[in-house]
């Protein structure tokens, strides 16, 4: 057994952090290390997420830990929350998805669209993981355009009645609450989308496990339906105000993807690096050829890249000036950095590359849902193209 | 009841270790600094004691610099209320951090002091007999449980082929090794709260030692293993060899 994650840092980063915020990273590191790398390759294999671990991420804080401790939440900056995300995702990116979820597209919007009724109802028990919550924005036909949304929420004397269909919902079977966008006027209406709060027991709503993944295999993905799901007033999210409130949650979610996919690739040049040193190929550790050290050399410069490229995103976001096109940059680039670490960890790591006692092979096949999820590679590509040009490409 | 933990900033055990300029110390560059783990189980010890009775204090010190106030930070984010930092610098002297740390106990006369067995870099499970010793207080060292009632603590300690239990009147000093306390991690919360609990700082005068350190060297290096057969063939000459060579049989 490999002793204890020891961090990539090339460039001493650790340096630009301070105590808490170190603090919380190696409290986060020692609990991968210690609770989730025991238990996640079964996990994997057997195609499910290791719902026992949902206690501990809620007792030690790690779910919505940047949300305010009025909530009982922890209160930590963005920066000391990105590191949680870098963390976990060093484990595996579905117990990433997993906190994502949980506390950017449910637990934030709870915060900043819902009433204090809300708040006060749902936080507490989304933060100590005795609720699970999901959210529901992308449908079958609409992904990348969530602007054309079919689903429907209609106004009846007491409340709303909604019908519609979810696709590619995290945590969506075990969910006890799903946050669900919906149209409330004509299709295509953008500002006429709202978000509720849909218990999952409510008659009409069900969800169904995606079956034949091959990616993502330690995570819940299902698909919701919605048939004349019956809520009260109090459901809807009364601050939610058109496409705007669900692409604020994604803006959260994809700032935890750009520390998640450092955390996978340092999973994975850590893995390379061990790999290389031990095995031996022609009277001598690979680690000793030429193409093996072009190949970490390279790993390493990319890694180094994205953890400063997080890093100052995390400032930004401390210091409230982080615009969604920096965060659109981050999650590009690092996912990508991401992807091509774990692929070359795997190439390195020869025919042993493709067990799933090593992990980048693991990495390389949830990355590829990384990078199509949150605002697919491509997407991103075209926000920074507006952004530079000022002309849509959408 | 009070309860005091001393304890001790160390290199992480996984840090690679490289010896310093002048080979009497080792070189701290890029080395990370953690809590003791030894001190951990102290720290624990000390928080579920707490917690057990329901009421009392639990307050961490350490003698040593400026840095060091991470290490304490990282016992109030488990949970300790308050924090001491006896300021000087330290030295691989045991007997000097003994003194140090007397001088402080005897002013502030916590019912029970906690140690760890051993501080996990110089390993030479000196500080917590000397203390108790310049206390004039009972001592019980490697603890693997202990309970407290009635003015007294009852220690139950790992023994060869066997447990021992000790009791002692307080006020004790009991130092403690790896049994009942795995230590509790430090939840995020905990880390928001520690920044806000006090940490105070206090120079001390530190007695002039009578130990200097002549000479650190690393170990040498590991020779390399050897394959003596594979499958049962193989066990007659790893017998043979276990006998005549390593006379461990």
């Amino acid at each position: 057994m490999a002793g204890a994650f020891q961090g990539i840092d090339f460039y001493d980063v650790d340096g630009l952090l301070d105590d808490e915020e170190r603090m919380t990273r190696d409290m986060v590191r020692e609990w991968v290390d210690d609770r989730l790398l025991p238990i996640i390759e079964e996990a994997y294999v057997e195609r499910r997420f290791p719902t026992e671990i949902v206690p501990e991420l809620g007792t030690l804080g790690m779910l919505g830990a940047n949300l305010p401790e009025e909530y009982g939440c922890a209160g930590l900056n963005n920066v000391a929350y990105g590191l949680i995300m870098q963390e976990l995702e060093r484990g595996d990116s579905g117990i990433r998805s997993f906190a994502s979820v949980q506390g950017a597209l449910v637990m934030y919007p709870i915060y900043a669209f819902g009433s204090e009724a809300q708040k006060r109802d749902w936080l507490p028990r989304l933060q100590s993981g005795d609720a699970i919550g999901c959210f529901g924005l992308t449908e079958p036909d609409y992904g990348s355009n969530p602007a054309g949304m079919i689903t429907t929420a209609q106004k009846t004397a007491d409340g709303w009645v909604l019908n519609g269909t979810k696709m590619w919902i995290t945590n969506g079977s075990m969910a006890d609450v799903a946050v669900i966008w919906a149209q409330t006027g004509e299709v295509g209406d953008v500002p006429g989308i709202r978000g509720f709060l849909v218990e999952t027991d409510t008659p009409g709503f069900s969800a169904r496990d995606q079956k034949g993944k091959l990616s993502l295999l330690a995570s819940d993905t299902s698909e919701l339906h919605l048939a004349d799901v019956e809520v009260g007033d109090a459901a809807l999210l009364p601050e939610s105000r058109g496409l705007k409130s669900p692409l604020m949650c994604l803006t959260q979610a994809r700032y935890g993807i750009a520390w998640g996919a450092v955390g996978a690739a340092m999973a994975c040049l850590d893995e390379a690096v061990r790999y290389a040193k031990e095995r031996k190929m022609f009277d001598g550790p690979i680690g000793g050829k030429q193409i093996q050290q072009v190949r970490l050399a390279d790993m390493l410069t990319q890694l180094t890249q994205g953890q400063l490229l997080a890093l100052r995103l995390g400032r930004l976001k401390d210091e409230g000036t982080m615009t969604p096109q920096q965060v659109s940059l981050a999650k590009r680039a690092n996912v990508d950095m991401a992807c091509d670490t774990a692929r070359e960890a795997r190439r390195l790591l020869g025919a042993n590359g493709i067990l799933v006692e090593y992990a980048s092979m693991r990495h390389m096949a949830n990355l590829e849902s990384v990078y199509t999820y949150e605002g697919t590679h491509d997407i991103h590509s075209l926000i920074l193209g507006q952004a530079l040009t000022g002309l849509s490409a959408f | 009841m009070e309860i005091l933990v001393c304890v001790k900033r160390v290199p992480d055990t996984e840090t690679r270790i490289r010896i310093g300029d002048g080979g009497r110390s080792i070189d701290p560059s890029g080395v990370k600094y953690v809590l003791s783990p030894y001190d951990e189980f102290a720290v624990e010890a000390a928080l579920r004691t707490k917690e057990g009775l329901g009421e009392g204090e639990v307050t961490v010190t350490t003698f040593g610099d400026d840095a060091s106030q991470e290490t304490l930070r990282s016992a109030l984010a488990m949970g300790a209320n308050r924090a001491v930092l006896l300021e000087g610098a330290a030295t691989m002297d045991g007997l000097t951090t003994a003194k140090v740390l007397a001088t402080e106990i005897e002013e502030m006369d916590p019912p029970l002091v906690l140690l760890g067995m051993k501080a996990a870099d110089a390993d030479q499970q000196q500080v917590g007999p000397m203390l108790a010793t310049l206390l004039g207080r009972p001592c019980a060292t490697a603890v693997a449980e202990f309970e407290v009632a009635d003015g007294k603590v009852v220690c139950r300690r790992e023994v060869e082929g066997g447990t021992e239990v000790l009791e002692l009147d307080l006020p004790a000093v009991i130092t403690v090794t790896k049994g009942a306390y795995e230590p509790r991690y430090a939840s995020l919360k905990g880390i928001m709260a520690a920044k806000r609990k006090p940490l105070e700082k206090k120079p001390v005068d530190v007695p002039e030692s009578a130990l200097v350190v002549e000479a650190l060297e690393p170990p040498p290096e590991k020779a390399a293993g050897r394959i003596v057969g594979e499958g049962p063939d193989a066990v007659a000459e790893l017998v043979r060899l276990l006998r005549e060579e390593a006379r461990v049989l």
